[in-house]
């Protein structure tokens, strides 16, 4: 019990609780092709559209998709943000900037991070990264099945 | 309609932290509406509560904590999770089944208690993508705000002008959280969050204990002699993977069309006479009232340069101050709908707006840079 107020206490709690969730099939075969370097999205047979990261339904035509594609594994930046301090469930260290990348082909955005760049001045990385600049897949070298097997996008030179 | 349901009753608590604990917040609030509507609990049909107990209370399942607290306890009552609008809806459908005469909303949230917004709704992700890559409602946000900024040519200075308005806004609501006078540059200087999400952009994380009575007309008329009917309700819900979305024109366009058909309003510019809405981020006030149909598409900044979302303007957007000035998470679609019954009752205090208000305009969104909207049409 901590007096943390004048007239009353506070109980500091936490929760920690585990659970098992499953990738499925959809899922699994994605990561499986991050493994391999390959991005999988899903072209929907009705309305055509190329959805990334791949899945098994398109929900506006309310169809099942089973027409997976490898997509290119370069777009542009549609949006991004730049993070210089540590957050709860941050996908790296900061300085990081987080993107909506649209691939080449594709008909909507994947979240992403943008990087390869000098992140240390702000003002700098203003001037450099924009809506709709290029940028291209870096790979990590050792893999795991993870989003984050892509290092993250860099501008196309 | 065949019935028409009225909001005959208000009682709600101040956004900072009280000290109540959440069950004696519950209790009192409840209490204290029942107290001004003249009526006792066994009076009262039926309750819905919105709650999110397991994220936003951290405390037992799905309303059985404060089931007894509010006024619930063995009655055929509800709950539900996500927009608090929703329990707000849903009660009055419960009257309009004719098997109640009266309902209470009941909406619970102690902020003060919960870990930041931002560690919360990293959890509303799903947890092999979005999660991974580290979203959350800022992060989402803020993309949102450069897609804004970058398409319609939106300014730094526009979307600061939303935190002057709403936190000078709140300094006549006793009811708000944070509330004081700061000018466009103290907005700017303030400290970048997730770039180009400055922190007096965010809104804060705020306590909101709030309960409502609505009765069926016959009822609504005895237990007050200013009740403000229930006109219209529309909600929308957008993908899930915000990269699926269209960030620029999300749901709330959809939602209002259907609450405006409901409610007759054909031109809500000069048919809604005050419009609460719900802006977790300075920018998305002006988006949204794009999508209300307040101005055209992409001139959110020019509408609030031009003074007409102020209180003294056409058409008021967030006279108490808005989610800028208080955030209780879970139940701000109804903090909104309550100071748009209070201002159509003309018992706004210190904030009624010096225009005529018959009708009035109230908005909730969750999820990820307004994945789903909720709006309701009150009137007189």
């Amino acid at each position: 019990m901590e007096m943390k107020h004048e007239d009353y206490y506070i109980l500091e709690d936490q929760v920690s609780i585990p659970y098992e969730n499953a990738y499925g099939l959809t899922w699994t075969r994605f990561f499986e092709g991050l493994k391999s370097e390959k991005i999988f999205g899903s072209r929907c047979g009705k309305c055509n559209r190329v959805l990334v990261p791949m899945r098994s339904y398109c929900p506006r035509c309310f169809i099942e998709i089973d027409d997976t594609i490898e997509v290119s594994q370069e777009g542009a930046i549609v949006a991004w943000v730049l993070t210089e301090y540590e957050y709860f469930g941050m996908p790296t260290k900061p300085p990081f900037i987080g993107a909506l990348i649209r691939l080449d082909g594709t008909d909507c955005e994947f979240v992403h991070l943008v990087g390869g760049i000098d992140l240390s001045n702000p003002d700098q990385v203003r001037k450099t990264v924009k809506n709709g600049m290029k940028v291209r897949a870096v790979w990590k070298e050792e893999k795991k099945g993870h989003i984050l097997d892509i290092k993250y996008f860099e501008p196309v030179k | 309609m065949a019935d028409r349901v009225g909001i005959v009753e208000v009682a709600m608590t101040p956004g900072a932290e009280s000290k109540d604990n959440f069950l004696d917040q519950v209790f009192r609030t409840s209490k204290e509406l029942l107290d001004k509507a003249g009526i006792s609990r066994d009076e009262v049909g039926t309750v819905v509560s919105a709650s999110s107990d397991v994220f936003h209370g951290g405390v037992s399942c799905a309303s059985s904590y404060y089931w007894d607290a509010g006024a619930a306890f063995l009655k055929n009552a509800s709950r539900q999770d996500g927009e608090s609008l929703f329990a707000f809806i849903y009660a009055v459908m419960r009257i309009l089944s004719g098997n109640y005469s009266t309902a209470m909303v009941l909406g619970v949230c102690k902020g003060s208690e919960n870990p930041a917004n931002d560690m919360l709704t990293h959890f509303f992700t799903d947890p092999f993508y979005q999660r991974q890559i580290g979203l959350n409602e800022t992060v989402a946000a803020a993309l949102q705000k450069r897609e804004y900024m970058t398409k319609y040519r939106i300014t730094e200075e526009q979307c600061a002008a939303v935190v002057v308005k709403n936190l000078g806004n709140a300094l006549k609501n006793p009811y708000a959280h944070v509330k004081k006078r700061v000018s466009v540059e103290d907005v700017l200087a303030s400290e970048m969050v997730m770039e180009p999400l400055r922190k007096m952009e965010c809104a804060p994380k705020s306590e909101g204990m709030i309960a409502m009575l609505l009765a069926r007309e016959d009822v609504a008329v005895k237990l007050t002699d200013k009740p403000v009917w229930f006109k219209g309700y529309g909600s929308s819900m957008d993908h899930f993977y915000l990269g699926d979305r269209d960030l620029l024109n999300g749901q709330l366009g959809t939602a209002a069309a259907k609450a405006y058909e409901m409610a007759g309003i054909t031109n809500p510019k000069k048919e809604i006479h005050v419009a609460e809405i719900c802006e977790p981020y300075s920018f998305q006030e002006l988006l949204w009232c794009e999508d209300l149909g307040f101005c055209d598409r992409g001139k959110g900044g020019k509408l609030i340069e031009s003074g007409a979302t102020g209180p003294g303007g056409k058409i008021p957007v967030n006279p108490s101050g808005g989610v800028l000035a208080h955030n209780p998470y879970v139940t701000r679609g109804l903090y909104r709908l309550a100071e748009g019954f209070l201002q159509v009752r003309g018992q706004a205090g210190e904030r009624q707006l010096g225009r005529k208000v018959t009708t009035a305009l109230a908005h909730g969104t969750h999820g990820f840079a307004g994945q789903c909207h909720a709006v309701v049409i009150i009137g007189k």
